[in-house]
């Protein structure tokens, strides 16, 4: 047995430790910078306000922009207060027993199904029995089933990391269990939800198969919740399988990725300033 | 006048772990009642009890009875909040809700419906300066409670619970993590409050308890072992485990 200096098997710990780091960081960057490279020479004022022309062989992304957009809100819309609410019945309104290991139980499998499952779930249950067709609110009720157990998840553990002797005041203040929750829990909890809701946000943006199945890949702006829309992945997608527009291929990628980045940017900007009001 | 009554009074927690076994007291309107007694003896129990905190928790049960102005705490007459914003608590550590100082004092009158500028800003004041703590704060109400020190967060939560203008207020040792200064003002404020408030305190410090009460109680594994005015029990204590504890043989 070789028995290391401990001086030097921590300097080899935190080399490991520090090479493994990097290496993550750098996978990111070279993602993130080869996707841009290619992509931003295509990305311009025209390429994001108009329509495709030539099914995407030229013209823009606006379209597509709007249906991301409008299937992203309408299935947050649908997802947070279902979500939220799941969480704050789980956590402040029941105590731990078999029926609410039961729904988390559930959650976490409706979690582990694959998205394009999904998807067929949702042409089934919303495009043809519904006989809601192929449209932004198909594609947002599916992707709000596919989001709702990280809602769940993320704004439970919020919830939970709320000090217990915060609602003990509020309650010994004569305060009742909801305005407790609103008042005491919610708002500590918030940071919690909002990142919760902003890893959907992201997930939605980038989700393909489920919105295909559901959303379809009209190539028109849609004009309301029932019409038909092609979201940037599905567009990225149908561009790089079926045509050979790699450019505007990766000009989409591109602006996917930078419009996820500045979700991500402005989440931690507004958690920060809620967090310094808050503390 | 008799402000509190606690008769053959028992709780246990859930799987049956007794906490208290026949608990007999009464409390005088502007009284002050010290509790001592070393961890596990049931002083906070009791006072959870006193203002139905220990509703929260599961398969608790109890005997016998506590009332106030002479109507039963646990009966259905008595809505378990309205209890509570007559009966105020005081926790060990002092907890401020991460909001500014005026938002803290506020948040048991908006509570309760009081709604309006002035009459919020009133009774702020109020809880402020009855604490000992409006001169101190009165320029920067708008800033974060957080930011006060241990000793003024707790009297913070003293004048969040007055604001509410109750009967009684109960303090679970309100000074436990207190420095000797910050210690002091509060029972300084104490003494003033006595005037308008029934007083419940309990505290691990015996010489607070002499410092404070007008009558004392000592606990001891869930027993109510004597009870009487302070100064005749720091004196002449009649039960001799009373008197191991207060001069420090035990405890």
């Amino acid at each position: 047995m070789i028995r290391l200096d401990p001086a030097l098997s921590q300097k080899l710990v935190r080399w490991v430790l520090v090479s493994l780091t990097a290496l993550t960081v750098s996978i990111l960057v070279f993602i993130i910078t080869y996707v841009l490279l290619k992509g931003l020479p295509v990305l311009g004022w025209e390429f994001l306000s108009t329509g495709a022309v030539d099914a995407g062989r030229g013209g823009g992304i606006f379209p597509f922009i709007v249906s991301t957009v409008f299937i992203t809100v309408v299935a947050l819309a649908i997802a947070t207060p279902l979500g939220v609410g799941t969480a704050i019945y789980l956590t402040e309104y029941t105590r731990e027993t078999a029926a609410t290991r039961v729904v988390r139980f559930a959650a976490e499998c409706l979690a582990g199904i694959p998205s394009i499952i999904l998807g067929l779930f949702g042409f089934i249950t919303f495009v043809l029995f519904l006989k809601l067709g192929w449209s932004i609110l198909s594609g947002g009720l599916t992707l709000a089933i596919m989001v709702l157990p990280t809602i769940i998840r993320t704004s439970e553990e919020a919830i939970i990391a709320v000090p217990q002797n915060r609602r003990d005041v509020s309650t010994s203040l004569g305060g009742t269990r909801w305005q407790t929750v609103t008042r005491v829990v919610l708002p500590g909890a918030l940071p919690g939800i909002v990142t919760g809701i902003m890893l959907s946000v992201g997930r939605c943006i980038g989700e393909t198969a489920a919105v295909i199945f559901t959303a379809g890949s009209a190539l028109g702006t849609p004009t309301s919740i029932f019409a038909s829309g092609r979201t940037l992945a599905v567009h990225f997608y149908i561009l790089a399988t079926e045509t050979d527009a790699f450019g505007m291929a990766y000009g989409t990628a591109a602006a996917l990725i930078i419009a996820i980045l500045t979700i991500n940017t402005l989440a931690y900007w507004m958690m920060h300033r809620i967090m310094r009001k808050y503390s | 006048m008799e402000k509190i009554r606690v008769k053959g009074f028992g709780f246990a927690y859930q799987g049956g772990s007794v906490a208290l076994e026949n608990i007999n007291l009464s409390v005088m309107r502007n009284e002050i009642l010290g509790i001592m007694g070393p961890a596990q003896s049931g002083k906070s129990t009791l006072l959870r009890c006193l203002n139905r905190m220990v509703d929260a928790l599961p398969g608790t049960s109890r005997k016998g009875s506590i009332t106030l102005d002479g109507a039963d705490i646990f009966s259905g007459e008595i809505d378990p909040d309205d209890l509570r914003r007559r009966v105020g608590m005081v926790f060990d550590v002092p907890v401020p809700l991460p909001r500014s100082i005026y938002e803290n004092v506020a948040y048991g009158p908006k509570l309760h419906g009081v709604r309006g500028r002035k009459k919020l800003d009133e009774l702020v004041e109020f809880g402020l300066r009855s604490a000992i703590l409006w001169d101190e704060v009165k320029d920067r109400l708008g800033t974060s409670a957080l930011r006060l020190s241990g000793g003024q967060q707790q009297r913070l939560c003293i004048a969040r619970t007055l604001a509410l203008d109750p009967e009684v207020i109960l303090l679970d040792e309100p000074c436990s993590g207190l420095d000797p200064i910050s210690t002091l003002k509060i029972e300084e404020a104490l003494s003033e409050l006595k005037s308008k408030y029934t007083i419940i305190i309990v505290t691990n410090n015996t010489k607070q308890a002499a410092r404070v009460s007008d009558k004392a109680a000592y606990f001891l594994m869930g027993e109510l072992v004597e009870y009487g005015r302070t100064k005749q029990i720091f004196t002449v204590p009649r039960d001799r485990r009373t008197d191991d504890y207060i001069s420090g043989r035990f405890g």
